[in-house]
C-alpha cells in the first residue's frame, strides 16, 4: 500500500509531471555534483599522468612516473608515517571517551556540566585551537616572547624548558595531543548516547542479579555501543590519513611534522606541479576506497 | 551459627561501602581532571587577553591581569577585521543554509519517493562522491571555479558548501523514511501536485531534519578554514577563520592580542552551544549514526 505512490498506480499523477517534478528537483543538485565533483575528479585522474603545472601550459604525458615519484620520495613517505602517530592517537582518544562515558552514565552529579566541558573544544573554530596550542607549547626566546603554558608548568616544578614545537617527534605528539583535546568530545557525546540508548529496565536488571561493574560494561554497554565504536574506528583511520588543518595552522608542517594532505596542497598551490599533486590526491582516495571496503566487510558480518 | 554468618557479613558491608566511596571519588577525580585539561588552556587565553603586552611578557602565565586592558580588543576587532570576519560569515552562513535546506530537502524527497533510474544513479553518484578526499580534490576544483570566475568571490565556497553536502541529503531521506506515505496520497487524491504536496506537507514534517542539519552545517562552516583560505585570499572577504589566521602576521609576537581575537571568535560559538545543547548533541548523534 505504502508503494502505489512511487509504482505509478491510479492514484499518482501523470507519468509526464511525474518526471517534470524529479527533473526540475534534481536539477542544481545534479548540476552542482557533476561540475564541482565528478569533472574534476575526472581531470584529477587524468592530470595524475601528466606533467603540468596551474597554467596547463607545456603538458606532457609521462605515465606513471608521478606515482612512483609519491612512492619513492622519502618525504612524502614520512608524511605517511606522521598517520600513524594519529593513528595511534585516535585509538587513545577512543578509549578514553568510552572510559569517561561509561563515568559520565553512571550515577554522578553535574555529568551534564561535566560533558559539556569535554565536548565544548569541538565546537571551537579551528584556527582558534591551532593558535592556542602554538602558545601553549611555546618556548619563549626571553625578549619578544615567554614561554607557554606546559613550559610555565615544567619551570614551575624546576625543570628545564622543551621545544616542544620544533623538536622532531615531539612535534607530532603534541598535535596529537591537540587533537585527543578538540576531538574526544565528540566521540564522547557518541558513546553516551549509545549508552543511554539501553533500556534503564537492563541494568536494573543486571542490578538485580548482581552483577558487578565490570560485567555490566562487558555484557551490556560493550554490545550496545559495538557498531559506534567499530564506526569510529573506521573514522579514525580515515581522518589519521586526512590531517590537514591544526598542523597546518601550528608548525606550517615543519620539524618533521608535515602530512600527507599539506604535502599534496603544497605540492599544486605552492610548488605548481599539478600533475604530482593529482597523483598524491589519486593514492589518498584509493586508500579510503580501500578502508571503506574493510568497513563495508566488517558491518556486514556484525549483522 | 546465625552469628557467625552475619559478622562477616557486616564487615563487608562496611568494606563494600569504603570501596564504593573510594570508587566514587575516583570518578570525580577523573572527570576533574579531564575539565581541568580542556579548561586550563582556554583560561589562560581569556587572562591573557586582558593584559597589556608589558604584562603579558613579565606576568605569570596563570596569573590574573592586574587591570583591564581593553584595547587588545578594540584592535582585534577593528585592525584585526574580526568584525568584518564575522559579518561575512554570517553572510556565507546565511545563503549556504539556505541553499542546503532547499536543494537538500527537494532532493531527498525525489530520491526517497520516486523510485526513478535517474533518482537511482544519482544516489550512487552522491554515495560514491564521499569517498573523494576533499581537501586534496580542490587541485583540480580550483581550476573549475577559476574558470568560471569564482577564485576571490564567495560564490566559491558557498557552492561547496551547498553542492558537496552529502551528509544533509542522507538525514533528509533517513527523516522522510519516517513520515507516512499516506499524506501524499490523501493529498494527492484531493487534486494537489507534487509540488504542493511537497511545499504544504513534507517540507513543514521535515522541521526537525532541518534543525539537526542547521546545527551541523552552521559548526562545519564557522569553523572551516581551508576552503576560505584557498578560494577568498583577500582581505576584505575575510571570514571568522581567515581573519584570525591573519594575526600570525602583523601581530606576530603579540599574542595578548591574538588572545583577544581568539576570544571574540569562541564568545558566539559558547552561546550557542550553551542555548542549544541538547539539540547539538542529538544533531551530531543522528548526522553521523547514519553511515
Amino acid at each position: 500500500m505504502a508503494k502505489t505512490l512511487s509504482k505509478g498506480g491510479k492514484l499518482s499523477r501523470s507519468y509526464m509531471e511525474k518526471m517534470l517534478t524529479v527533473c526540475l528537483f534534481l536539477l542544481i543538485p545534479t548540476v552542482l555534483l557533476v561540475i564541482f565533483t565528478y569533472i574534476p575528479a575526472g581531470e584529477m585522474i587524468r592530470f595524475s599522468f601528466e606533467e603540468r603545472d596551474q597554467f596547463g601550459a607545456n603538458v606532457k604525458f609521462i605515465g606513471l612516473d608521478n606515482y612512483k615519484t609519491v612512492f619513492e620520495t622519502p618525504e612524502y613517505f614520512a608524511a605517511f608515517k606522521n598517520s600513524l602517530y594519529y593513528l595511534a592517537g585516535s585509538f587513545i582518544q577512543l578509549g578514553l571517551a568510552l572510559f569517561l562515558a561509561t563515568i559520565l552514565c553512571s550515577k554522578i552529579r553535574f555529568s551534564s556540566f561535566f560533558k559539556g566541558v569535554l565536548f565544548f573544544p569541538y565546537m571551537i573554530n579551528t584556527v582558534a585551537v591551532a593558535l592556542i596550542f602554538r602558545r601553549f607549547f611555546q618556548r619563549g626566546d626571553g625578549v619578544t616572547n615567554t614561554d607557554g603554558v606546559l613550559n610555565s608548568i615544567i619551570t614551575l616544578f624546576g625543570g628545564e624548558p622543551v621545544k616542544f614545537l620544533s623538536t622532531a617527534g615531539l612535534v607530532n605528539i603534541c598535535l596529537v595531543f591537540v587533537s585527543i583535546w578538540r576531538y574526544i568530545g565528540f566521540d564522547l557525546v557518541m558513546f553516551i548516547g549509545a549508552i543511554q540508548s539501553v533500556s534503564p529496565d537492563i541494568y536494573e536488571a543486571a542490578d538485580l542479579d548482581g552483577a558487578n561493574r565490570f560485567q555490566v560494561f562487558r555484557y551490556i554497554i560493550a554490545p550496545s555501543i559495538r557498531p559506534i565504536i567499530l564506526l569510529q574506528m573506521i573514522l579514525a583511520v580515515k581522518g589519521a590519513i586526512s590531517v590537514y588543518e591544526i598542523p597546518y595552522i601550528v608548525t606550517g608542517g615543519r620539524f618533521g611534522s608535515s602530512t600527507f594532505v599539506i604535502q599534496t596542497t603544497e605540492t599544486a598551490f605552492k610548488f605548481q606541479k599539478v600533475g604530482l599533486a593529482s597523483a598524491m590526491a589519486v593514492v589518498l582516495f584509493l586508500i579510503i576506497v580501500a578502508v571503506t571496503i574493510v568497513q563495508k566487510i566488517a558491518f556486514k558480518e556484525e549483522r | 551459627m546465625d552469628n557467625a554468618v552475619k559478622a562477616p557479613a557486616k564487615q563487608d558491608y562496611s568494606e563494600q561501602k569504603f570501596v564504593a566511596g573510594l570508587m566514587n571519588f575516583l570518578k570525580y577525580a577523573v572527570l576533574v581532571i579531564a575539565c581541568l585539561v580542556v579548561l586550563v588552556p582556554l583560561v589562560v587565553v581569556f587572562f591573557g587577553s586582558f593584559k597589556n603586552n608589558r604584562e603579558f611578557l613579565s606576568s605569570n602565565v596563570f596569573a590574573l591581569p592586574t587591570s583591564i586592558e581593553w584595547n587588545n580588543y578594540k584592535t582585534a576587532f577593528i585592525d584585526g577585521k574580526v568584525l568584518l570576519g564575522l559579518r561575512n560569515t554570517v553572510v556565507i552562513i546565511i545563503i549556504s543554509c539556505t541553499g542546503t535546506i532547499i536543494t537538500g530537502t527537494m532532493t531527498a524527497y525525489v530520491l526517497q519517493r520516486f523510485n526513478t533510474l535517474f533518482g537511482r544513479v544519482l544516489k550512487a553518484a552522491f554515495l560514491l562522491a564521499t569517498l573523494f578526499p576533499s581537501i586534496s580534490m580542490q587541485v583540480t576544483v580550483y581550476r573549475i571555479m577559476n574558470r568560471f570566475g569564482l577564485v576571490g568571490t564567495m560564490a566559491a565556497p558557498i557552492i561547496l558548501y551547498i553542492g558537496t553536502d552529502i551528509i544533509s541529503i542522507y538525514i533528509f531521506m533517513q527523516f522522510l523514511d519516517n513520515i507516512s506515505y499516506s499524506l501524499d496520497e490523501s493529498a494527492i487524491i484531493d487534486g494537489a501536485n507534487y509540488f504542493t504536496v511537497f511545499f504544504r506537507i513534507i517540507l513543514p514534517l521535515l522541521k526537525p531534519a532541518i534543525a539537526t542539519v542547521l546545527i551541523i552545517k552552521v559548526i562545519s562552516i564557522y569553523n572551516d578554514f581551508y576552503t576560505p583560505q584557498l578560494y577568498m585570499p583577500q582581505e576584505e572577504l575575510s571570514v571568522v577563520s581567515t581573519s584570525l589566521y591573519r594575526f600570525m602576521g602583523p601581530y606576530g609576537a603579540k599574542w595578548e592580542i591574538i588572545f583577544a581575537g581568539i576570544v571574540i571568535i569562541i564568545i558566539p560559538t559558547l552561546i550557542i552551544f550553551l542555548t542549544l545543547q541538547k539539540q547539538i548533541y542529538a544533531g551530531l548523534v543522528n548526522g553521523s549514526v547514519k553511515e
